[in-house]
């Protein structure tokens, strides 16, 4: 029998495109059930009625591949809650229609560019966060462009950079370099370096305050906490 | 004004709102929107300090006297610029039109400021109706929504050749500045409503024209800043950086004013309450208090009251040519000792420089 912390187990594997983070730990997940038979049903929650939905649709949409992959499951049902597109997205999804299909002429095209774009910010804000330690550690600019992504301590931080390095198909392990450009992958140079990590912090920084905008929203709209929601680090 | 430790703020409050979101005012059909709309906005204020929050049923709509203690008489503003958001299929008289504003303006000379609208859409009926409320408001601004949509259309850009004939016909008509709205908004579907590479584009092209990109771009404030240093004709508008992160997310806040401080310069940043979203008195009070938190910000520009007399007033005074009193201007020594290090510090990275990382 399935349970429950398996199914969000795997919506842990979901995140928020803009924000690059689960959409459990933001608190997305208001419901969680599982019936006997595997029946599942998730109900998602967003920090306003007009969060865009193109992030919405790709959020629902991922909930529901990643639970109908858990072992056991004979259905799954993905419901965004109290949105203004909840049922042309809730519909769109259940009939595994693609964003185009669920919002007719209203939208031109599927939504793969959008999710790379941002897949390249978590790489930027990812290159921060590995980053930053090294400097404080010592290291110069110039001393960073020489090193091989495996020469910055293993952490949680560079275990997310490599796994989203590798989404883009960049160059990803560990004797790769350690600065990448996030879209042709080549390596950055000790001249182009000081912008590239200004520009990477800057991303780093807009997601934070973003996320930490949302989390407030959320917090205000619904007083519960969500299924699997994580602490914010303020 | 505002007094502090000797300092005298003259206060422009370059962003605000007066708008009717009462039930009353719902289109019938759309009321799941308006409620919803103003549902969203009275969340933001939940961002604010508890002692500031207002109830759901005083937020939808608030009368004049209200607004002019918020405003003036509490909340230390000698000028403010209403910025219009119509959204006239949700709400039957609109939300918060030109005329609305103008209304109340019109009975309190020398305090507001009255920006228009325009929207590239609507042909030549629109271009008529920007002239005759030049004419009726003598309004030196324009607040745009780029993502709004409309009959089938998701929006515009300023790249369009349309939008192109509505910016020069506001040049012409003595328009200066242009608040373009990125951030949050209406109909964000597949077109990345938050995309400000339509602002640099006009920007370029329109170099008489100010661009006040409202909100920073939130949340693309890293599209934003990097269009910014390389624009000098556009500024950080700073509703929603002050009322939604100084209280609730004080770190944030002092990062994201970090970056702007270093991308954008204090010379191009522009304080705007967003009321009745916020009430400024508290945001003026706090932020004449503020500074970095902890040595972690260490390497951001440093700001000083010149930085935030700039920021608060003097900056926005000078985009809207408001005379200012000259015991709020900044004496010349003071002006050359604040300098802006944020332009200076991305000059020098763009040159290869050592950078503080």
């Amino acid at each position: 029998m399935t349970h429950e912390s398996e199914v969000l187990e795997a919506l842990g594997t979901v995140r928020d495109p803009e924000l690059d983070e689960p959409v459990t730990a933001l608190g997305f997940v208001s419901s969680c059930t599982v019936s006997a038979d595997g029946d599942v049903e998730v109900r998602l929650r967003l920090p306003t009625y007009f969060c865009a939905p193109n992030f919405a649709f790709l959020m629902v949409a991922d909930a529901f591949d990643a639970v109908s992959s858990v072992a056991g499951v004979r259905h799954a049902e993905v419901v965004l809650e109290d949105h203004f597109a909840s049922e042309e997205i809730n519909r769109g999804v259940a009939a595994r229609a693609g964003f185009v299909d669920s919002f007719g002429s209203l939208a031109v095209a599927e939504l793969d560019t959008l999710r790379s774009d941002f897949v390249r910010k978590a790489v930027l804000a990812g290159t921060d966060r590995v980053c930053r330690p090294l400097l404080a550690a010592g290291y110069t600019v110039d001393e960073l462009a020489e090193l091989a992504l495996g020469d910055a301590p293993p952490s949680a931080d560079r275990t997310r950079l490599q796994e989203r390095r590798a989404e883009l198909g960049l160059p990803a392990d560990l004797g790769s370099p350690l600065l990448v450009d996030a879209v042709t992958g080549e390596a950055v140079g000790p001249r182009a370096l000081p912008l590239h990590l200004r520009r990477a912090r800057l991303t780093l920084v807009n997601i934070e305050a973003n996320a930490s905008v949302c989390r407030g929203m959320l917090q205000h709209r619904y007083q519960t906490r969500g299924q699997g929601e994580m602490e914010e680090v303020r | 004004m505002y007094e502090k430790d000797g300092e005298k703020y003259f206060v422009v409050d370059s962003h605000m709102h007066f708008w009717d979101a009462s039930p009353a005012n719902w289109v019938a059909g759309h009321e799941q929107y308006a409620k919803g709309w103003i549902e969203c906005f009275h969340a933001y204020m939940g961002l604010g300090p508890p002692e500031t929050h207002w109830p759901l049923e005083k937020f939808y709509k608030i009368d004049e006297d209200t607004l002019m203690r918020d405003v003036f008489e509490d909340g230390y503003v000698d000028v403010a610029i209403f910025q219009p958001t119509y959204l006239k299929e949700w709400y039957r008289t609109g939300f918060n039109t030109t005329e609305q504003d103008g209304a109340l303006a019109e009975k309190h000379p020398g305090k507001f400021i009255v920006n228009t609208r325009f929207d590239p859409r609507d042909g030549d009926a629109g271009l008529k109706e920007l002239e005759e409320n030049v004419a009726r408001w003598g309004s030196r601004g324009v607040k745009l929504y780029t993502a709004e949509w409309r009959e089938g259309s998701r929006g515009y850009t300023l790249k369009d050749p349309e939008a192109y004939v509505y910016l020069e016909k506001a040049q012409e008509l003595g328009i200066k500045n242009i608040h373009v709205h990125k951030g949050p908004t209406i109909w964000p579907l597949d077109k990345d409503a938050f995309d400000v590479a339509d602002v640099d584009h006009a920007a370029t092209d329109f170099p008489e024209l100010n661009f006040i990109v409202e909100h920073v771009g939130l949340p693309r404030i890293e599209d934003f800043c990097f269009m910014a240093t390389q624009e000098p004709n556009v500024y950080a508008g700073l509703a929603v950086v002050l009322g939604g992160l100084m209280h609730a997310r004080p770190k944030f806040f002092a990062k994201v004013m970090g970056e702007l401080l270093f991308w954008v310069g204090e010379d191009k940043m522009m304080f705007g309450s967003d009321y009745s979203i916020w009430e400024p008195k508290w945001q003026v009070e706090q932020f004449v208090d503020w500074d970095y938190p902890s040595d972690e910000f260490s390497d951001y520009p440093r700001v000083n009251a010149a930085s935030k007399k700039k920021m608060l007033g003097l900056n926005a005074a000078n985009l809207y040519d408001i005379e200012v009193p000259v015991e709020f201007q900044l004496p010349a020594e003071a002006e050359a000792e604040a300098g802006a290090p944020g332009v200076l510090g991305v000059a020098g990275v763009d040159e290869g420089a050592e950078a503080k990382v």
